[in-house]
């Protein structure tokens, strides 16, 4: 699980059929965008720029431990990005048209500069790229466990776009407002191209929803695999009881995470229930059913046991991603190497004939 | 990405260097929008050299045609003043008000001044 956040309970929207597919560019991504730089009054003062809802940025003073949060937060953020390729890169060779393919391939070329942003966004806190593919190499810092789940068919490249991406869009608009400034910024470029990745895998599935009987239950079998696992991106419960001894309380204080991973969860079924009704799916939740109190969807308990267990490295590909991004970095050595001594060459010959 | 302090964050402690990747230097990226506006830092890159940086640049920063131009510096050879520094660095602007147009008296009924 990456980057989380908050709304007050009072602005907390309720559902809204007229909000639109798109949700990486809502109210809350303007918002990050018409931020409101009030630095000249705050001063460089920590905690009066937090407390003034003002971004921290790189060359301020900041508490350790606030630094380290931010690392570990990013660093697992990026990882996230880049094992992220793998899923549907699987699936770029045998991409049913030429149309899907093209799609695909810029689709994974997106999740690859997502991470090279968000890289970017860690440097600033005194820590080198290599190290951070280090920590991820060595199994130290973790990625996203959704990502520990297989993509068997078709159909999964567009669950994978329409629940996985919707999932993460709902927990990166809020981080447009993270109180550090670099991952603020990156996060806006993030979403600015993520709704392409959610709508097309929408499409995947509205094709599929409109083809033959095997394609429609090929899809509802993408969904049934894929509907659980997205729920569980946003993280365990941490509110009410749970919310006590979490690190949401902390991160809240900070202005890092905006809202608790319970309210984007509500957030992300409220607004995914109609879209799945729209495409003629079933999500595989017995529970599900509209509340007209609390103006929300009621859903079922995520399994809990079973994400830890994932997390913690018992998924169906954990060992195949970190292998896979294992080989690939070190059968990219030779090529790092070579353009190093390209350089160096490039460079003392440039020399010579200044010389 | 932002304005004053580049996404190197030229405070940050140097990384030791072991591998290739921590031996290729940071380069900042600027994009031109389209022609008439001015470059603009959008962020960094680790590359080789300025050839490499270019190229990564556009495919990093430049997928959706965002620019028509793009400018690479190393973040090495960039000199920025210090914020801390700040309030001494840019006083000597703050009491010349006369260099703005609003400081002089003129009457009214007179046009184009």
């Amino acid at each position: 699980m990456y980057g989380n956040d908050v709304i007050d309970p009072d602005e907390r929207p309720s559902v809204d059929p007229t909000v639109p597919l798109n949700a990486a560019e809502t109210e809350a991504y303007d918002t990050a965008l018409a931020h409101d730089d009030q630095r000249e009054q705050v001063g460089s003062d920590f905690d009066a720029l937090i407390a003034a809802d003002q971004r921290i940025e790189p060359r301020d003073a900041m508490p350790d431990t606030y630094r380290e949060t931010l690392i570990r937060q990013i660093a697992q953020h990026a990882h996230s990005e880049i094992i992220g390729m793998q899923p549907e890169g699987n699936w770029i060779t045998r991409a049913p048209s030429l149309r899907r393919k093209a799609i695909l391939i810029a689709k994974v070329q997106d999740e690859a500069g997502h991470g090279l942003y968000l890289y970017s966004a860690a440097e600033t806190l005194g820590i080198d790229r290599a190290e951070l593919l280090d920590r991820l190499h060595s199994g130290k810092q973790k990625y996203s466990s959704i990502f520990n789940y297989p993509t068997l068919t078709w159909a999964d490249c567009g669950a994978i776009g329409w629940l996985v991406d919707g999932a993460a869009i709902m927990n990166q608009v809020p981080l447009c407002r993270c109180s550090y400034g670099p991952y603020a910024r990156a996060m806006i470029r993030v979403c600015k191209e993520e709704s392409f990745h959610q709508r097309q895998g929408f499409e995947i599935l509205w094709n599929l929803m409109h083809g033959t009987e095997s394609q429609r239950a090929m899809a509802q079998d993408a969904a049934n695999r894929w509907w659980w696992p997205a729920l569980a991106m946003f993280g365990p419960p941490d509110t009410g009881e749970a919310a006590k001894g979490g690190h949401t309380e902390q991160s809240m204080a900070w202005g890092i995470k905006r809202f608790s991973n319970d309210d984007l969860r509500q957030k992300f079924v409220d607004m995914t229930v109609p879209q799945a009704q729209k495409l003629g799916l079933t999500l595989p939740d017995p529970d599900l059913r509209w509340n007209d109190e609390r103006g929300h969807w009621d859903f079922g308990e995520v399994d809990w046991d079973e994400f830890w267990r994932v997390l913690r490295g018992d998924g169906p590909c954990n060992a195949e991603r970190i292998e896979h991004r294992r080989r690939a970095h070190e059968d990219g050595a030779w090529v790092r190497e070579a353009a190093t001594a390209y350089a160096a060459k490039q460079a003392s010959k440039h020399k010579e004939s200044a010389a | 990405m932002s304005g004053d302090t580049t996404t190197t964050g030229a405070g940050a402690p140097a990384a030791s260097p072991d591998t290739p990747e921590r031996s290729w230097p940071l380069w900042e990226v600027f994009v031109r929008g389209k022609r008439g506006l001015s470059h603009v830092h959008v962020g960094s890159l680790h590359a080789p050299d300025a050839e490499m940086a270019l190229r990564n640049g556009r495919d990093l920063y430049t997928r959706r045609q965002e620019g028509v131009s793009i400018w690479v510096v190393r973040a090495d050879d960039i000199t920025a003043s210090s914020p801390d520094e700040k309030d001494s660095f840019f006083d000597p602007a703050a009491d010349k008000i006369y260099r703005h147009p609003t400081f002089y008296d003129v009457p009214e009924d007179v046009e184009y001044l």
